[in-house]
């Protein structure tokens, strides 16, 4: 039987993935969008769990709230892409260096 | 839902309809006329003001399902947030003109991050705080990116975009725990729930709260969370680090009072000692590293991670005394850092950033007024008596003497002391040195006359601060 823990378990994983391959990758920044939407979808994963199992509707009301906000800010991400590779022509993490932080 | 409803919310709605109203109306104005989109938006926060100050909440009124409070915290906070916003504006308009980035985006966007803010400020719900906080992040991210051919803005924006993003989900990951655990995503309820079954309060609970307070400190910008602040405060165009490093600090302390201390006030204990880590960091990092610093926007950027540590540490007593001189902090440092970076503003012209310290040497010769004006400002942020800065500080430090962290308060006066020392090189450098660059000031008579009122609030704020902190202490007592 699939309970609560497993569906936690496996957002949990995904949380980590996210996280360590935004970390991890120094060469492409569109890879580490595509880490940021993982991310927002390892939180869905918590929410529509912990949703059904407290029989409580307004997680997944909060799950298309969050769908809604990634693709904004998916659009934005991208925006600053482009407005990125026009200025500097490369899109690599590490030539994000002309500010020391 | 009942009519009255949409009364007490009117604030938002009114400013969504004359976001639309500037949206059409920029579309019909040309190039050389765009300042008319710049009147048309301080019209817009000009009703917004009369709005606020006709609908007064007496108490707390509840509305939308729960999840929208309208309170005198939400409307000290909205009002500041407006005058702030039309402060920024009014700096910009000239520095943006001649730069040739006077765009309607700019005020546009401005706009919708007000909206942003005032929908934390009015949260009562896990949902409203974060629909409020991505419309004000998204704008902010879009504002630092304005200036399209820049490669430091978009560079700035990038990073500002990425660790945003990762701090918006820490934060979610850490609302669905609570949701989990709680079972509620309003804040009252939550706090109920909390109250009313004590074994609530255990694990999974605490690794909720420690992801919400990532979310958070990374919005205050507090050690170690702080690493995109003075890259954005450096590599944004000023008129857009004005604009980030005023309002939104408002909105960071609403979302702080509102999740923190409404919703998980019960869990207190807990979340008290992450807060004072946290807060002692920024407060030892910011004052620290602002000395090394030589570009003014970095170094206010590193100060205002410091200023960042007093707030928290004002807000992790728990005390209501404690609340009140964080709002009191807030409130005053905003003033002191709208003039600051106003300054920066009035010594750039087209083409030229004053962005370095040793652009304000010998500032005395070229301008003995707004030499003053800086010194004022410097000695407030610095915390020199009788400005508003020094009353602030004292605040909260004996707010944090009085919960009985006297240790706290020594490092406190301590980080003060070597924090005041990067203030006066402004000074030193405006007085006791010879100007390189002896261009005469070129700013509009209403910037200099709303930058002169800005700093010398500063003082007026200090010599009478009473009025403001009793307010304050009412809000929140």
């Amino acid at each position: 039987m699939i309970g609560l823990e497993h569906y936690l378990t496996l957002a949990a994983m995904l949380f980590v993935l996210s996280i360590a391959g935004i970390i991890v990758n120094r060469r492409n920044l569109i890879l580490i969008l595509m880490c940021i939407e993982l991310m927002l979808l390892a939180v869905n994963f918590n929410f529509i769990a912990f949703s059904r199992y407290l029989g409580d509707e307004t997680g997944q009301i909060f799950v298309f709230f969050i769908l809604t906000v990634a693709a904004a800010e998916a659009a934005i991400g991208l925006a600053i892409l482009v407005v990125l590779f026009r200025n500097k022509r490369s899109i690599a993490v590490q030539e994000l260096n002309a500010l020391k932080g | 839902m009942n009519l009255m409803d949409y009364v007490v919310a009117a604030p938002e709605i009114t400013l969504l309809g004359l976001i639309c109203f500037v949206l059409i109306a920029d579309l019909f104005i040309d190039d050389e006329n765009r300042v008319r989109t710049f009147w048309i938006s301080i019209l817009a926060l000009g009703t917004m003001l009369l709005v606020l100050n006709a609908i007064v909440p007496d108490a707390r009124s509840v509305i939308f399902s729960g999840s929208y409070v309208s309170d005198p915290l939400s409307q000290i906070l909205k009002i500041a947030a407006v005058i702030f916003v039309a402060i920024a504006f009014l700096y910009s308009r000239d520095y943006l003109r001649a730069n040739e980035i006077h765009k309607g985006e700019f005020y546009l966007l401005g706009l919708i991050g007000l909206l942003g803010m005032m929908i934390m400020m009015s949260a009562n719900s896990m949902l409203t705080m974060y629909l409020g906080l991505e419309t004000l992040a998204l704008s902010m991210y879009a504002l630092v990116a304005i200036d399209r051919n820049n490669a430091t803005s978009a560079e700035s924006a990038m990073k500002y975009f990425i660790l945003g993003a990762i701090a918006s989900g820490c934060l979610l990951y850490g609302i669905s725990w609570i949701y989990g655990v709680t079972g509620s995503l309003e804040f009252h309820e939550m706090s109920a729930a909390i109250t009313a079954d004590p074994s609530l309060n255990s694990l999974p609970l605490w690794f909720g709260l420690a992801f919400l307070i990532v979310g958070i400190g990374f919005k205050f910008g507090a050690v170690p969370f702080h690493m995109w602040l003075p890259d954005v405060y450096q590599g944004a165009r000023t008129p857009v680090t004005l604009y980030i490093a005023t309002a939104p600090k408002l909105a960071a302390l609403a979302l702080f009072l509102r999740i923190l201390v409404d919703g998980l006030g019960g869990l207190h204990d807990t979340w008290a000692a992450m807060i004072m880590i946290i807060a002692v960091l920024s407060l030892l990092v910011g004052n620290f590293v602002a000395i090394a610093q030589t570009n003014i926007k970095r170094m206010l950027g590193y100060s205002t991670i410091a200023h960042v540590g007093f707030i928290l540490l004002a807000l992790f007593t728990g005390t209501k005394q404690g609340n009140a001189v964080a709002l009191f902090y807030t409130l005053t440092y905003v003033v002191a850092a709208a003039g600051a970076f106003g300054m920066i503003i009035l010594l750039s012209r087209r083409g030229y950033d004053a962005e370095n310290l040793s652009d304000f040497r010998g500032l005395n010769a070229r301008s003995p007024w707004f030499a003053l004006m800086m010194m004022f400002l410097m000695f407030s942020m610095a915390g020199v008596p009788p400005f508003v800065g020094f009353f602030a500080k004292l605040n909260v430090i004996s707010a944090v003497v009085d919960s009985g962290f006297t240790g706290l308060a020594v490092l406190m006066v301590l980080a003060s002391v070597v924090g005041a020392y990067y203030y006066l090189r402004v000074i030193w450098y405006m007085y006791f040195e010879d100007a390189e660059d002896k261009a005469v000031l070129q700013a509009s008579t209403d910037m200099r006359v709303v930058l002169s009122l800005n700093s010398v609030a500063v003082l007026a704020l200090g010599i009478v601060p009473g009025w403001l902190l009793v307010r304050c202490i009412q809000i929140l007592g």
